[in-house]
């Protein structure tokens, strides 16, 4: 069985004259702890495709499951972090934030303050704990968003270009955090990115998104063992690849 | 560096003191109608030391809380709602803008005859003022929640009376402090100017007006400064004792430097 599996969705976008498709026919499977990420051009229908799987929008036609079950709407069984910092409420501390799902669920609050310890720490956070968002950096703010959607225990964790609004350097330094935390958990992940280096650097698989409308267009496995090194050939080499499909029409 | 506030303070009222003063003593008005510092001072000991100065200020106090916390009650969950809910934005709206811009003090005529004077019509005046400020920022503070809260809140289950409660609610909060800001200050326009017409014998608006059949400019004046002292203390220990505990702790706005 596989952990996400889509099959033949369509999305269209309702304008105020008429429909404009989205997501054409889009299916594709991700297996338990996978990494999987989607790599295509802002307006491909990337985000569509992860709103779709979060429960946000309802597909026009096609299935889309998880876990085998069908989604019919949000659920506790997907955590999901955005690009932007603002994602995290700002009148709550670090650990308060990472607390809401758990809060959500109706777990009693001594669990929850050690649950929300438990993935400060993963994060590398616990002495932020009872700091509110503002007073933490970018990439701090975005540790926390993980660890927030990590908190209540889902099986899938879908991400959308959570790293994007970071400087170079910390975004370097996120990636390899991500993964760390990405083989501890050993989550199933849904990345959505327009960066090809981040997503060799990710991914297990790599799915090329064409725009209008968004369909998969190639795939690209990567085998390479991690942690990897971006300057290597073979590194390159799967970047190339990836830009090749991305620019053929 | 509690005392720099505090020192700031002192030179913006010293200045605007020696402007008066300049002005009280230079021959422009008849120095029967401009009284000097020191006359207002006295004038305003005197009624201190008879204490008649404390009922007064009792008195519009009073007004202007109960008047207040009804607005808070009836305007905060009106604005909330018609936030959050299409219909009941259509059926508020409208009344709100044609009642709004209506001055409360045109109403003091017909909450007399209907109220009497006294306490009651001086409360409905305050919650006449105080509520539209109220319902118009939180309306806009729930339409301004970012829209990315109140998603990532329902991706972890969060659903209408808890997403309120625990999004809503709070990222609108901006907004309600800079409304019970204005609900406070035309509360006090509302109290005073009512005070005038509608007292009977108590009251800082009555003192001003009364004070007018003897031409006791001094004791005017003194009565105003109390107003506006009682404004600068709600300003600092209700409203940034709030702010500074709340949003600007949080990162919403930014601290006041004063």
């Amino acid at each position: 069985m596989h952990e996400i599996e889509l099959r033949n969705v369509n999305y269209l976008y309702e304008t105020s004259d008429r429909q404009v498709p989205a997501l054409r026919d889009v299916s594709l499977a991700v297996e338990a702890s996978e990494f999987l990420c989607i790599v295509g051009q802002s307006g491909c229908g990337k985000t569509t495709l992860l709103n779709l799987v979060a429960g946000f929008l309802t597909p026009s036609g096609g299935d889309i499951l998880i876990g085998g079950k069908r989604v019919t709407g949000k659920g506790f069984d997907r955590g999901i972090v955005f690009q932007d910092f603002a994602q995290l409420f700002p009148w709550r501390t670090a650990r308060r934030n990472v607390e809401f799902g758990l809060e959500m669920k109706g777990v009693p609050r001594g669990e929850r303050a050690e649950v929300a310890a438990t993935f400060l720490r993963l994060v590398g956070l616990e002495k932020f704990a009872n700091a509110f968002p503002h007073e933490l950096s970018g990439g701090m703010q975005q540790r926390v968003a993980i660890a927030r959607a990590l908190a209540y225990n889902p099986t899938v964790l879908l991400m959308d270009e959570p790293f994007a609004a970071l400087d170079a350097l910390t975004r370097d330094e996120m990636q390899r955090f991500l993964v760390d935390v990405w083989r501890e958990t050993k989550k199933t992940v849904l990345y959505v990115t327009h960066n090809v280096a981040e997503a060799v650097y990710l991914a297990d698989r790599v799915l090329i998104f064409s725009p209008h409308p968004g369909t998969v267009k190639a795939e690209v496995r990567v085998a390479l063992p991690r942690p990897r090194d971006p300057l290597s050939v073979a590194f390159l080499e799967h970047q190339r690849t990836i830009v090749s499909h991305l620019g053929a029409r | 560096m509690r005392w720099r506030p505090i020192v700031g303070t002192a030179i913006s009222f010293g200045l605007a003191g020696i402007a008066w003063e300049a002005f009280a003593r230079s021959a422009v008005l008849p120095s029967a109608i401009t009284p000097s510092l020191l006359d207002v001072g006295q004038a305003l000991w005197g009624t201190i030391r008879n204490g008649t100065m404390f009922v007064h200020v009792g008195f519009t106090l009073f007004r202007i809380l109960v008047g207040l916390v009804l607005a808070i009650l009836v305007g905060v969950p009106i604005g909330m709602l018609m936030g959050r809910f299409g219909l009941i934005e259509r059926f508020f709206l409208p009344l709100v803008s044609v009642l709004s811009p209506i001055p409360s003090l045109a109403w003091v005529p017909l909450f007399i005859l209907w109220f009497g004077l006294g306490n009651t019509a001086a409360i409905a005046l305050v919650l006449y003022a105080a509520v539209f400020p109220l319902v118009l920022n939180t309306w806009t503070g729930v339409r301004s929640v970012n829209q990315l809260w109140l998603r990532a809140a329902s991706a972890m289950g969060a659903e209408r009376q808890t997403l309120f409660a625990k999004v809503v609610l709070p990222g609108a909060l901006p907004f309600v402090i800079a409304g019970f800001r204005q609900a406070f200050a035309r509360s006090w326009i509302a109290v005073v100017g009512g005070e005038m017409i509608a007292a009977t014998k108590w009251g800082l608006g009555w003192v001003v007006f009364d004070s007018k059949e003897f031409l006791n400019t001094d004791v005017m004046m003194g009565t105003l400064v109390v107003i506006g002292l009682l404004g600068l203390a709600f300003e600092r220990l209700v409203f940034q004792a709030v702010e500074n505990r709340t949003v600007a702790r949080w990162g919403m706005v930014k601290t006041v430097k004063a």
